[in-house]
């Protein structure tokens, strides 16, 4: 499991590569925490294009860093989700709080 | 006579087994040739359910984890057995959103990915004998 980051705009886009399961997850959390008081960022986008596999563990990291996000006044996009995640997303209501994307370019700007 | 096969795997319950239980069982079931959303279903549901064990039927304790899968025709069945702490009310459990460890950041989704993604599940559990959680999937792609 790897994740990149890069700052746009006072949004930290995170892009993890692997997959996101309990075991995994509990390491996600802590470098994301991490890196997201470090730049001092608003919002936070995922990349989803390199999970290859993601179970309920994900949406508890994905819930968590938007009561994170929010209590700064941001928000959480997403954008290049799998069908098989898509639908894991859309089951556990996700969609209702985080904003899902097409593109990079439609998240920076429009969360800016 | 239907196609049959069966297979057992015993681990420890370390988080790291999460997804070697999900992958074996993935693997094990590709002799059927499903689909990769099938593929996809079956690898969530082990998940959930051995992640379970691990969080909830050991709390983070060493244990023994068995998952067993049998093949009959187009039929997979899956079961994963834990000796932990056993579910005091199976109802509230299986509840979506509701979890015994909020504090962990956990959705309370695990029963209901089980649910979406299999065709059956069933879930058998006594308080300090551990829980055993059935589920089973019939590949469509076979019909």
């Amino acid at each position: 499991m790897e994740i990149k980051y890069s700052m746009k705009k006072g949004s930290l886009i995170v892009r993890i590569s692997g997959e996101i399961d309990h075991h995994t997850s509990e390491d996600i959390r802590e470098k994301l925490d991490r890196e997201f008081q470090r730049q001092n960022a608003k919002n936070i986008i995922f990349d989803f294009s390199d999970i290859q596999f993601m179970d309920s563990s994900g949406i508890g990291v994905i819930m968590g860093r938007y009561k994170n996000v929010k209590e700064r006044g941001g928000k959480v996009g997403i954008f290049n989700v799998q069908p098989q995640i898509d639908r894991i997303f859309q089951l556990s209501g996700l969609y209702k709080i985080i904003n899902h994307y097409h593109s990079l370019d439609e998240a920076v700007a429009s969360l800016q | 006579m239907q196609y049959q096969n069966t297979m057992t795997l015993s681990f420890i319950s370390k988080s790291q087994n999460e997804a070697f239980a999900r992958v074996a069982v993935a693997a094990f079931v590709s002799q059927l040739d499903p689909t990769l959303e099938e593929i996809s279903d079956i690898k969530t549901a082990v998940s959930e359910a051995v992640t379970n064990a691990v969080i909830h039927g050991y709390e983070n304790q060493e244990g023994i984890i068995t998952v067993s899968c049998t093949i009959c025709g187009n039929v997979v069945d899956i079961t994963i057995a834990d000796e932990g702490i056993g579910i005091e009310d199976i109802e509230q459990a299986r509840e979506p959103l509701y979890t015994s460890k909020p504090e962990l950041e956990r959705s309370g989704m695990g029963f209901t990915m089980m649910e979406t993604f299999m065709d059956e599940v069933e879930v058998e559990s006594e308080k300090g004998k551990g829980t055993i959680v059935r589920m089973r999937k019939k590949l469509r792609s076979l019909d």
